[in-house]
C-alpha cells in the first residue's frame, strides 16, 4: 500500500485525510477471493472429490464416456438449479418443480405428437412453465402460505394431474431425431451434448441477472430484510412471485430437454430431480436463511452432485456406495461454508 | 431569513378516542437542525410519521415552502425533498454499501442492467459528503461488518441521496456507544453544512442539546416549548423544564425550572 504522503497537520482541518476508497486488500486475487469464497469453496470441494476418485481408480476417469454422460444430464438439472438460487435467496424454496418439468414436458410431447414443430412445442412448454410459476408463485405470495408446504403440496397435485389423465402411460416421440430442434439442442458437437453449451449460457445470464441486475438486486435485498425493501419502495410481493415463475421457465427447459434426449416422455418426468438439484443449490454455497446466494457456485455443486454417482461406481464401488457418498458431500459441504462464511445481522 | 423548508400547523392526530397529537405546530428552516424531545408517548412518532407521510394528519395544515398542500403522502413526502432516517435504520445487513444506498431505486441502463460503475461512484461522493471516510471500508463493504454509527451513517447517505432537503432521524443515537455517538454527530454536522435541514428526534436531551440549533419539547401531544440555542444556558434547563412541563409557562416554566434546580426527585 501507498504510504500516506499527507500529513495531518499539513491538512486543512475538517478535511479528511483520505480521499479516496480503497479495497482493504491491496491485490486483486485477494479481493477476488474474497468475494466468490462461496463458489470457490464449492470448486474445492469438487477438485478434493475428482482426487479422491481418481487415486480410486485413475483408468476410468480418462475414459471419455463418463464424462460424456455425464454431460447430458447435467444441464437438466442447471435449468433448475440456478433458478433455485433465486428462490432460495429471496427467502423461499420451491419443491413443486418437479411436476412443473413433468407438466411443461407433458405439455411439450403433445405438441410434438400432434405433429407440429418442436420449436412451437418448446414455446408452449415455456408459457405452460411461466404460467405454473405464476400459479406456485401467487399462491404462495398473495395467499401468504409457507412455500416450503404449499410448494411441496402443488408438486403432488399437479403431478396427480399428469398421473390421473395419463394413467401412467408414456408418450414416444420418435420423429424428434430428424428434428431441427433436436439438431440445435440435443445433438452433439465435437463428441460433446450441445446442451451442456445452452446450460453454460443460462448459468453466465443468470449469474449476471443476479449480480447485475436490478431482478437480482432486488431479490437480494428482499431475501435479507424485505420490511427494509418495502420501506423503500420496493414491491415485495412482485419480486416473490417472479422468482417462482423463473423457476417455472427453468423447469420447462429442463423438462423439455430431458424429454429430447430421451425421445420419451413420461409421467413421471422431473421426479427424480427434487433432492438432488436441491443439494446442489445448497452444497453450491447458497444458506437456508436468504440474502446471499451464489448461482456460479450453484452450478458447481449441481456437477458435484452429478459426478457423485458416477464416480462412485467408476471408482469401484457397487452402486450401493452412491447416497454413502451423496450425504457426506452435502455434510462436509455444510459444514466447510460455514467456516466459510459469516452471517451477519 | 432562510426558506422554510416545511411547516405543520395545528396538526392533530387521533386513533379512535385516543389523542396522539392536539394541535402541534413545527416548522423546519434551510439548514437548521432541530431537536425534537419528549418522553415516551408524547406523539414523537405519530409526527414523525405524518412528516414522512406514512400517517395521514386528523386534522392540520401542510405546508411545503411556504404552499399548502392537499393529498399528503408518503410520496408527496419524499417530492418534497423530506427523508426519514427510521429507528431500526433499515438496512439489509447482508449487502453492500451500495446495494443499501440505492435499494427501491438501483441505477439502471437499458432493459434493467446495473450501472455498476455509476453507483459506485455515486456512493462514494455520498459517503465523502457526510464525511464517512474509513481506510478500512469501501462501498463493496458488506453493512453487517460496520458499527452501529456507520451503519447509521450508511442509512443517511442514503437519505440525502436525491437532493432530500430536510431528513428526520429518529433516534439516531439510541443503543450507541460514546464513541459510535461521536461518529454520527459528525455525519449530522457534515449533512447541515452541505445546507441541509435535519430534524434530530431524541430520547437522550444531551445529545439533542450538542447538536440542535433549535429545540422543540413535545409533551403529551402538545408543544411544550420551542426554544432557541441561545435561550437555553444547558442541557440541565431542559431537563428541569421537561420534569416541570406539568405545570405549562413556555421559557417562564423553563426559567422556573432553573431556579428549582436542587429540587430533589
Amino acid at each position: 500500500m501507498e504510504p500516506d504522503l499527507q500529513s495531518p497537520l499539513g491538512g486543512t482541518h475538517g478535511e479528511p485525510a483520505r480521499t479516496e476508497w480503497k479495497h482493504p486488500s491491496d491485490h486483486w486475487l485477494r479481493g477476488f477471493v474474497i468475494d466468490n469464497r462461496a463458489s470457490l469453496g464449492t470448486l474445492g470441494v469438487f477438485i478434493v472429490m475428482m482426487a479422491v476418485f481418481m487415486i480410486a481408480n485413475p483408468t476410468v476417469f480418462t475414459t471419455w464416456y463418463l464424462y460424456s454422460s455425464v454431460l447430458t444430464t447435467l444441464p437438466v438439472a442447471l435449468f433448475v438449479v440456478v433458478p433455485l438460487v433465486f428462490v432460495v435467496t429471496c427467502g423461499e424454496i420451491d419443491l413443486s418443480f418437479p411436476a412443473t418439468m413433468g407438466f411443461a414436458s407433458w405439455v411439450f410431447a403433445l405438441v410434438v405428437q400432434a405433429g407440429y414443430d418442436p420449436f412451437l412445442g418448446i414455446a408452449a412448454a415455456i408459457v405452460t412453465g411461466t404460467l405454473l410459476g405464476f400459479l406456485v408463485g401467487s399462491l404462495v405470495v398473495y395467499g401468504g402460505l409457507s412455500s416450503l408446504i404449499a410448494t411441496l403440496g402443488m408438486n403432488f397435485l399437479l403431478r396427480g394431474l399428469i398421473q390421473i389423465i395419463n394413467e401412467g402411460k408414456s408418450m414416444a416421440l420418435t420423429g424428434l431425431a430428424d428434428s431441427r430442434a433436436y439438431t440445435i439442442f440435443s445433438s452433439q458437437v465435437w463428441g460433446i451434448p450441445v446442451q451442456i453449451f445452452w446450460a453454460i449460457g443460462f448459468v453466465v445470464l443468470s449469474a449476471m441477472l443476479y449480480n447485475r441486475h436490478r431482478f437480482g438486486a432486488q431479490v437480494r435485498v428482499v431475501g435479507d430484510n424485505p420490511d427494509s425493501a418495502q420501506q423503500m419502495g420496493i414491491d415485495v410481493k412482485r419480486v416473490r412471485v417472479k422468482v417462482f415463475v423463473f423457476v417455472g421457465i427453468g423447469a420447462a427447459i429442463a423438462g423439455t430437454f430431458s424429454v429430447m434426449i430421451n425421445f420419451t416422455w413420461w409421467p413421471t418426468a422431473g421426479d427424480g430431480y427434487l433432492l438432488p438439484v436441491l443439494a446442489s443449490v445448497f452444497v453450491g454455497g447458497t444458506p437456508t436463511w436468504g440474502g446471499i446466494g451464489t448461482v456460479v457456485g450453484g452450478a458447481i455443486g449441481a456437477v458435484t452432485v452429478s459426478f457423485i454417482q458416477t464416480g462412485v461406481v467408476a471408482a469401484g464401488l457397487s452402486g450401493f456406495y452412491v447416497q454413502f457418498f451423496n450425504g457426506l458431500i452435502i455434510i462436509l459441504s455444510l459444514l466447510g461454508h460455514k467456516w466459510n462464511q459469516a452471517r451477519y445481522r | 431569513m432562510a426558506e422554510r423548508i416545511i411547516e405543520l400547523r395545528d396538526i392533530s392526530k387521533s386513533y379512535g378516542q385516543v389523542y396522539a397529537l392536539g394541535g402541534v405546530n413545527l416548522s423546519v428552516d434551510r439548514g437548521e437542525v432541530v431537536g425534537l424531545i419528549g418522553d415516551n408517548g408524547a406523539g414523537k412518532s405519530t409526527l414523525i410519521k405524518i412528516l414522512s407521510g406514512v400517517v395521514k394528519p386528523t386534522s392540520g395544515e401542510i405546508l411545503v415552502r411556504g404552499k399548502p398542500v392537499t393529498g399528503w403522502s408518503a410520496a408527496r413526502s419524499r417530492d418534497a425533498g423530506i427523508e426519514t432516517v427510521f429507528q431500526d435504520r433499515a438496512l439489509a445487513v447482508q449487502q453492500t454499501i451500495v446495494r443499501n444506498i440505492f435499494m427501491g431505486r438501483e441505477l439502471t441502463s437499458f432493459m434493467g442492467w446495473l450501472k455498476v460503475g455509476k453507483e459506485i461512484e455515486e456512493a462514494t461522493r455520498l459517503m465523502r459528503e457526510i464525511g464517512f471516510t474509513s481506510k478500512v471500508f469501501t462501498p463493496h463493504s458488506i453493512v453487517g461488518q460496520l458499527s452501529g454509527g456507520e451503519r447509521q451513517g450508511v442509512a443517511i447517505a442514503r437519505a440525502i441521496y436525491k437532493q432530500a432537503e430536510l431528513i428526520i432521524l429518529d433516534e439516531p443515537t439510541t443503543a450507541l456507544s460514546l464513541t459510535e455517538t461521536a461518529k454520527v454527530f459528525h455525519f449530522v454536522r457534515q449533512v447541515r453544512a452541505s445546507g441541509r435541514s435535519i430534524l434530530f428526534i431524541g430520547h437522550n436531551i444531551h445529545h439533542v442539546f450538542d447538536i440542535a440549533d433549535r429545540f422543540v419539547v413535545l409533551d403529551r401531544g402538545k408543544v411544550a416549548l420551542t426554544a432557541d440555542r441561545s435561550e437555553v444556558k444547558s442541557a440541565e434547563d431542559l431537563i428541569n423544564f421537561m420534569e416541570n412541563v406539568a405545570h405549562p409557562g413556555g421559557l417562564a416554566g423553563l426559567h422556573d425550572a432553573g431556579e428549582t434546580e436542587q429540587r430533589v426527585r
